[in-house]
């Protein structure tokens, strides 16, 4: 921590939905199951219109190894499978399947064999999870570590640092017997020596449960961070739980630690003991616009329209509905959207809510730039990228952005930062591969 | 379900209430004190002179909005703010048509025609302030004494500084405004109150008023020898206005906190050299404005390197 202090902003925490356990919806028209749901290969849809599914039957297997299989979030029938528009403006293909609302599981769930290394990274593979946390990145390419010796500790990550957002609360509140099972299968099969449950102290009910875990595991320590956003950034993370900078270029591993999102590691301990793939999510649901915020566990693939409709519909007429939380989620075109795997929160907000203050000139108030965890420069960025300077941008180092919008969340000029790092990156990567093409051509000529 | 109007934006989705507007208005609220005592001090007309200066800057941005076809931007009040501090820095006996020009002067020339708000180099009300001072010599730099002042003397508490001899009030009545200057930074008490709220309100930082003021202290200190001597140069002249007030302008002040810790340090070192050997007695308004010229130097030097980058090739 330097003389001039700490970087992070405090946004306002609106956790409404803490402490409130979550409810069950499973009466569900359909689901939509994008194959685009995790980082990685899109999953290949194994079954065909018209059959007949259960629950936890497979619908589409793992395009590779970094990708992620699909299974039935409900019972009843294969009703389409056609290119869907994802929030991102891209198209996947998607299986519907319409439920015969019975919620029959499928006969084929039997707990994994698992007995090492490899049959726990299979199983994990198999699960079908992905980083619970938003990320979406299929878990078992992370713990398929060469040499697991080189972990040093298991950051669990229960920060939560998104406004709104309570579901990984719900797990360390209400699921920690599973968080202390996925310690011992870490233990058992990673040989993990050290695992630190980090989480932001403006969850105390979260703290207790994790304080009573650790008392009972040597291995565990719990780590009280303060709630400075974005205090759950994977990054941000580390440096505040070990201390440890993780460099450009290189993953959390190399600097000897892994981090995993607190529900995901509970979704493994479930899945090693029941076989239960991933096919229901608990979800935050809040915003100006909601009846009845509540955290509500749906089959995934559950379009958000119904999910509001459970929440006692609008109050007010949405203007404006996102994915995850409001620094750092995607707005959507429309609310037929599918909850998705890595989907922990839906959020409506109203129209006083959803419309953004016009942008005026940046004053040069260095708000930004000393609010960024990763000391970035957006007024530079900006420039640069006004005037399409890739090199510039290459020197400024734009692709180490998370994105994590805390820069445009303290703009007083309201500038649109994200977005502009965003196109920043695509004018760097241009830049990237014309500097390869260039260099080839010389190396060959 | 009506989906239709749905926003689609790029995160984040929420903001914090501070705006530019906002920032502008604290601002002006934290001068509020500064400015009533020079009306208290030096009488109705000067605050005449400040509602007047205020208004023109507000008028001019306004007529270069309409001229110009751009949208209008007196909303965010910087000029405000602009038009407020150029009479605070003006001796409350100048004609309201020299503080009017030098309004015009700070908005339309040292601001509007380099961009508008953010886009300046300099500070407007400070370059201004240096125009009238030169065009005007017999108003605009002219010493001007509270009502009710025992004048012992005609000269400024730095223009006796300046001659070797200790001012002629006390210390207790320059750090009360009870001597003579500009109308707004004589009260070096009231300067202070809005210069700690606006660093507990988290607007500025400690960085350049302290280095400024520190400097500005331990270099009379050395020259003077005494104490009291450097507290008298401290307190004297448009030091803490000049530190709190204009030094710290986003928009022509390094944002790094090094930034401004070099550019206090450097207007503290322009102040005394200016002070110490110069011409005029004051090198307050001077040290900024070079400062100024200096600045994006200043910010390229004190750019934090990214978290976890590694050298290129």
């Amino acid at each position: 921590m330097s003389l001039f202090g700490i970087r992070g902003i405090h946004v306002p925490h609106r956790k409404n939905t803490a402490g409130m356990s979550p409810i069950r919806f499973c009466d569900v028209k359909e689901v939509i199951l994008p194959t685009v749901q995790h980082i990685g290969a899109p999953a290949k849809p194994v079954v065909k219109v018209g059959d007949v599914v259960a629950v936890g039957d497979l619908v589409a297997e793992a395009g590779g190894f970094v990708s992620s299989p699909i299974y039935a979030p409900v019972s009843g029938t294969v009703k389409k499978i056609e290119d869907f528009l994802l929030s991102n403006g891209s198209y996947a293909p998607a299986i519907v399947i319409e439920s015969d609302r019975e919620m029959r599981v499928s006969d084929r769930i039997t707990p994994p064999d698992v007995h090492d290394f490899d049959s726990f990274i299979t199983a994990v593979g198999k699960s079908g999870l992905v980083g619970l946390g938003g990320a979406g990145f299929p878990t078992h390419v992370k713990l398929a570590v060469k040499d697991p010796s080189k972990i040093d500790a298991v950051i669990l990550n229960g920060a939560e640092c998104e406004p709104y957002i309570t579901s990984d609360t719900v797990t360390m509140t209400e699921h920690a017997a599973d968080i202390a099972e996925g310690i011992t299968l870490l233990r058992r099969y990673l040989g993990v020596k050290k695992v630190i449950v980090a989480i932001e102290k403006n969850k105390p009910a979260a703290i207790r449960k994790m304080q009573e875990l650790a008392a009972s595991n040597p291995i565990v320590n719990v780590k009280i961070l303060p709630s400075v956003y974005p205090q759950g950034g994977e990054k941000v993370l580390i440096y505040n739980t070990v201390g440890r900078i993780v460099p450009e270029g290189k993953l959390p591993l190399d600097v000897g630690v892994i981090v995993l999102n607190v529900t995901s590691l509970a979704f493994i301990a479930r899945y090693i003991k029941t076989g239960m793939p991933l096919v229901e999510k608990c979800v935050t649901v809040d915003g100006s616009a909601v009846a009845a915020p509540k955290n509500v566990i749906v089959p995934i693939g559950t379009p958000m329209k119904d999910v509001f409709a459970f929440c006692g519909g609008f109050c007010a007429a949405p203007k404006k509905i996102l994915y995850g939380g409001p620094m750092m989620g995607i707005a959507v075109p429309n609310a037929e959207q599918p909850i998705l795997k890595n989907t922990n929160a839906i959020l409506a907000f109203d129209e006083k809510d959803a419309v953004l203050p016009r942008e005026t000139n940046c004053l040069h108030c260095g708000k930004c730039q000393s609010t960024c965890p990763l000391r970035l420069n957006p007024p530079a960025i900006a420039d640069a990228l006004a005037r399409g300077d890739g090199k510039l941008l290459y020197d400024l180092r734009v692709n180490l952005c998370m994105e994590c919008g805390a820069c445009a969340f303290v703009c007083p000029a309201r500038r649109q930062l994200v977005q502009r790092h965003k196109l920043a990156k695509g004018v760097l990567k241009k830049y990237q591969t014309e500097l390869a093409q260039k260099k080839e051509e010389q190396s060959r000529g | 379900m009506d989906n239709q109007n749905l926003i689609v934006s790029v995160s984040p989705h929420i903001r914090t209430a501070r705006s530019t507007r906002s920032l502008m208005l604290e601002v002006i609220f934290a001068l509020l004190p500064a400015a009533a005592v020079g009306v208290v001090f030096f009488g109705l007309y000067a605050l005449a002179l400040l509602l007047s200066t205020t208004a023109a800057a507000v008028l001019f941005e306004y007529l270069y909005n309409r001229l110009t076809k751009k949208p209008l931007t007196i909303g965010d009040c910087s000029a405000a703010l602009t038009g407020l501090l150029l009479a605070m820095n003006l001796p409350a006996t100048t004609p309201i048509w020299q503080a009017v020009l030098g309004a015009a002067i700070a908005i339309v020339i040292v601001k509007m025609l380099f961009g508008g708000l953010g886009y300046n180099f300099a500070n407007p009300a400070i370059t201004a302030r240096i125009i009238l001072m030169i065009a005007f010599t017999d108003s605009v730099g002219a010493a001007v004494f509270p009502r009710g002042v025992d004048l012992v003397s005609t000269a400024t508490p730095l223009a006796e500084l300046k001659t070797g001899s200790m001012p002629s009030v006390s210390l207790l009545d320059l750090f009360l405004g009870r001597c003579g200057g500009a109308l707004g930074e004589t009260c070096a008490l009231a300067l202070l109150i809005g210069g700690v709220y606006l660093i507990a309100r988290k607007i500025i930082t400690w960085h350049t008023p302290v280095a400024f003021i520190g400097t500005v202290f331990l270099g009379s200190y050395l020259r003077t020898g005494t104490i009291e001597g450097a507290l008298a140069y401290t307190l004297s002249g448009g030091l803490f206005l000049g530190a709190f007030f204009m030094a710290t302008d986003y928009v022509t002040t390094p944002s790094t906190k090094w930034g401004r810790t070099i550019f206090g340090f450097g207007c503290g070192l322009l102040t005394l050299l200016i002070r110490f050997y110069g011409a005029y007695p004051e090198g307050v308004s001077f040290s900024i404005l070079l400062m100024n010229i200096l600045t994006p130097y200043i910010e390229h030097w004190t750019l934090e390197r990214p978290r976890g980058g590694v050298a290129h090739e």
